[in-house]
C-alpha cells in the first residue's frame, strides 16, 4: 500500500468516526422523544446525516480508485449540477440544439481536456470556446425572443457546472515539487475544509448570529461566516499532513476556500430566490439537489486552483 | 415463444425506466392522493411523445403492471417494433380514431376499465403545440367519469417534457421532469359535460409548478 492510499483510507476512517458520532447523537436524541412524537427538525439532521454517509463513501472510493476515478465521479456530478442548473434557466427551442452540445460534447470534452492535464486548454475551453460557438448555434435557428438572456444563462450554467466543478480533480493535474502523486490529497482537502466550514458556519449562525450578511436572500450571518472560516482554518491546520502547504500556508489556503465558498453560496441563494425555487432538485435527500450540496466547494474549487498553481505549482 | 416475448417485454420496459431515470431524473410527486394500487384514470397535459413512458416510468411497480396507456393505433402499429412496445411493454390499450371504424374508442377503454386496469389518458386528444397550457379537452373523460363513476380521474401534469423532447427533435435534453399527481375529481350529480370538462382543465393546470423566468 503505498502512502497516498493509506493517507486517503485513514481520512475515510476519520470522516467515518464523525458520521458514527453524528448518527450516534441523532439516535440518542431520537430515543429521547416521547413515543409516536416525530421531531421535524431531528428527522431532517438524521437524512442529512444519512446523505453524508453515502456521499463520504463515494468521494472515498473515487479517490482511492486515482485519477479515472475522480474524473468519472466529478464529470457525473457536472452533469447532474448542469441538469439542474438548465432546468431553470430561460430557454427556448431555437437553443435545443446548443443545450444539447453543452451536455453531450462540451461537458465530456472539458473532462477529457482535466484527465488529459491540457491546462492551457481546459482552463480556456468554456470561457472562449464554448462562449462564442453556443451562441452561434443558438443564433442559427434565428430566434431573437429573450436571445440575450438565454445564452447568458446557458453560459453561467456552463461556467458553474462544468467548468467550476472540474476545478475539482484539475486539481491532481498541478506539478509541485516533491508531492507527486499526492495531489490527489488536495481534492480531499478542498472537499473537507470547505464542507467543515459549511457546517459549522450553520451551527454557529443559529447560535450565536446576529448581523445577516444579506437580509432577504439567506439568513447567513457575520459571526457564522466568521465561526465557520476560523473552523475551517483550524481544520486545515490539522489536515496540513496531506497537503505541500506547510502548517500556516494550509490554514491559509483553507480560509481563503471556505471565505469565497461561503460567500458564493450567497449567490446561489439569490439565483434561487429569483427562479422562486427552494432547492435545486430532490435528488439528494434532507440537502435537496447537488447544487444544494456543493454549491462553496464549486465556488472555491477554481480560486483553491489558482491560488495553490501559483503559490505551490 | 409466448415467454421468450414477454420477457424481452419486461427487459425493454426495464430499460425505458432506467433510460428515463438516468436522463430526466423522472420524479412522482403524489401532492393529492396516495400511491396505493386503486383503480384509477390518469388523465395528463400532452406536449410530446415522450409524456407517457414518463408517467409509466415513475408510478410504483405494483401501480405500473395494472395501468393501461389509452394510446392511438395508427402510431403504435406502424411498424413492427412499436407493434411490439405500444402493446406489449406499455400494455396499451389502442383505440382508432378515424371516425369510420365500426370499434369505437370508448367501447374499448370501458372494457379495460371493466377488466380492473388502471388508465393513462391524454384528454387533449393530440400533442398541444401551442402557448396555452391545456388545449380543449375531448369529451372521452367526462363520459368515462359518467360510465364508470367510481373509478377515480385523477389529473396529471408532466413538466419540462416540452423542452426536453419537442416535437421535431432526435436528441432528448437531459432536464429534470417532475410528475405531479393531485386530487382525484368525479362528475357530479347533474353537472354538464362542458362544466365538468373545465373543472378537469383547471385541476390540471393548477399542479403545473410555478418557475419564474
Amino acid at each position: 500500500m503505498t502512502e497516498t492510499t493509506s493517507d486517503i483510507l485513514l481520512l475515510a476512517l476519520g470522516s467515518f468516526g464523525i458520521l458514527i458520532a453524528l448518527t450516534f447523537v441523532g439516535e440518542v436524541l431520537r430515543a429521547r422523544e416521547a413515543p409516536g412524537f416525530v421531531n421535524p427538525v431531528l428527522d431532517t439532521y438524521m437524512t442529512r446525516v444519512q446523505s453524508w454517509w453515502g456521499m463520504v463513501a463515494f468521494v472515498g472510493v473515487a479517490l482511492l480508485m486515482g485519477k479515472i476515478g475522480v474524473m468519472v465521479l466529478f464529470a457525473f456530478t457536472s452533469f447532474a449540477a448542469l441538469r439542474e442548473f438548465l432546468t431553470l434557466t430561460t430557454k427556448a427551442q431555437a437553443d435545443h440544439m446548443s443545450l444539447a452540445l453543452a451536455f453531450f460534447v462540451v461537458l465530456p470534452l472539458q473532462y477529457t481536456f482535466v484527465g488529459m492535464g491540457f491546462d492551457g486548454l481546459y482552463t480556456v475551453f468554456i470561457p472562449v470556446y464554448a462562449f462564442l460557438l453556443l451562441p452561434i448555434v443558438s443564433a442559427l435557428r434565428g430566434n431573437a425572443d429573450k436571445y440575450l438572456i438565454r445564452v447568458a444563462e446557458t453560459q453561467w450554467g456552463l461556467m458553474i457546472a462544468v467548468f467550476c466543478v472540474s476545478h475539482v480533480p484539475a486539481l491532481m493535474t498541478i506539478e509541485i515539487d516533491g508531492y507527486a502523486d499526492r495531489s490527489v490529497l488536495l481534492i480531499a482537502f478542498l472537499v473537507m475544509v470547505v464542507q467543515f466550514g459549511d457546517l459549522l458556519e450553520y451551527f454557529f449562525g443559529r447560535r450565536i448570529g446576529k448581523t445577516r450578511i444579506a437580509p432577504g436572500l439567506s439568513p447567513k450571518t457575520w459571526e457564522g461566516v466568521l465561526c465557520g472560516v476560523v473552523c475551517a482554518m483550524l481544520i486545515g491546520g490539522l489536515l496540513a499532513w496531506i497537503t505541500p502547504f506547510g502548517i500556516w500556508g494550509a490554514m491559509a489556503m483553507a480560509g481563503a476556500a471556505s471565505l469565497v465558498g461561503l460567500l458564493g453560496s450567497l449567490v446561489f441563494a439569490a439565483i434561487k430566490r429569483d427562479r422562486g425555487v427552494k432547492d435545486w432538485s430532490h435528488l439528494i435527500p434532507g440537502q435537496g439537489g447537488f447544487v444544494d450540496q456543493l454549491d462553496s466547494v464549486i465556488f472555491a474549487a477554481p480560486i483553491f486552483y489558482h491560488f495553490t498553481k501559483y503559490f505551490y505549482g | 415463444m409466448k415467454f421468450l416475448r414477454q420477457f424481452a417485454a419486461r427487459i425493454v420496459g426495464q430499460s425505458i425506466r432506467i433510460f428515463a431515470r438516468a436522463i430526466t431524473a423522472v420524479r412522482a410527486d403524489w401532492q393529492g392522493i396516495e400511491p396505493v394500487p386503486k383503480q384509477r384514470v390518469y388523465f395528463a397535459n400532452h406536449t410530446s411523445n415522450g409524456d407517457m413512458p414518463m408517467i409509466w416510468s415513475c408510478l410504483p411497480p405494483a401501480i405500473r403492471r395494472t395501468v393501461r396507456p389509452v394510446a392511438a393505433a395508427d402510431y403504435w402499429l406502424k411498424n413492427r417494433l412499436r407493434a411490439f412496445v405500444g402493446p406489449e411493454v406499455f400494455n396499451c390499450v389502442l383505440v382508432d380514431r378515424r371516425p369510420e371504424v365500426k370499434d369505437k374508442p370508448m367501447d374499448k377503454i370501458i372494457a379495460a376499465l371493466d377488466e380492473g386496469a388502471s388508465l393513462i389518458i391524454f384528454p387533449e386528444g393530440n400533442r398541444n403545440m401551442t402557448e396555452d397550457p391545456l388545449l380543449p379537452f375531448k369529451a372521452g373523460l367526462y363520459n368515462m367519469g359518467v360510465a364508470r363513476p367510481e373509478v377515480e380521474l385523477v389529473p396529471t401534469w408532466v413538466a419540462n417534457l416540452n423542452t426536453i423532447m419537442p416535437k421535431g427533435e432526435v436528441i432528448p435534453l437531459p432536464l429534470i421532469c417532475t410528475v405531479t399527481f393531485g386530487s382525484p375529481i368525479r362528475v357530479q350529480e347533474g353537472e354538464s359535460k362542458d362544466d365538468f370538462l373545465a373543472r378537469a382543465s383547471d385541476a390540471l393546470v393548477a399542479l403545473a409548478p410555478e418557475v419564474r423566468s
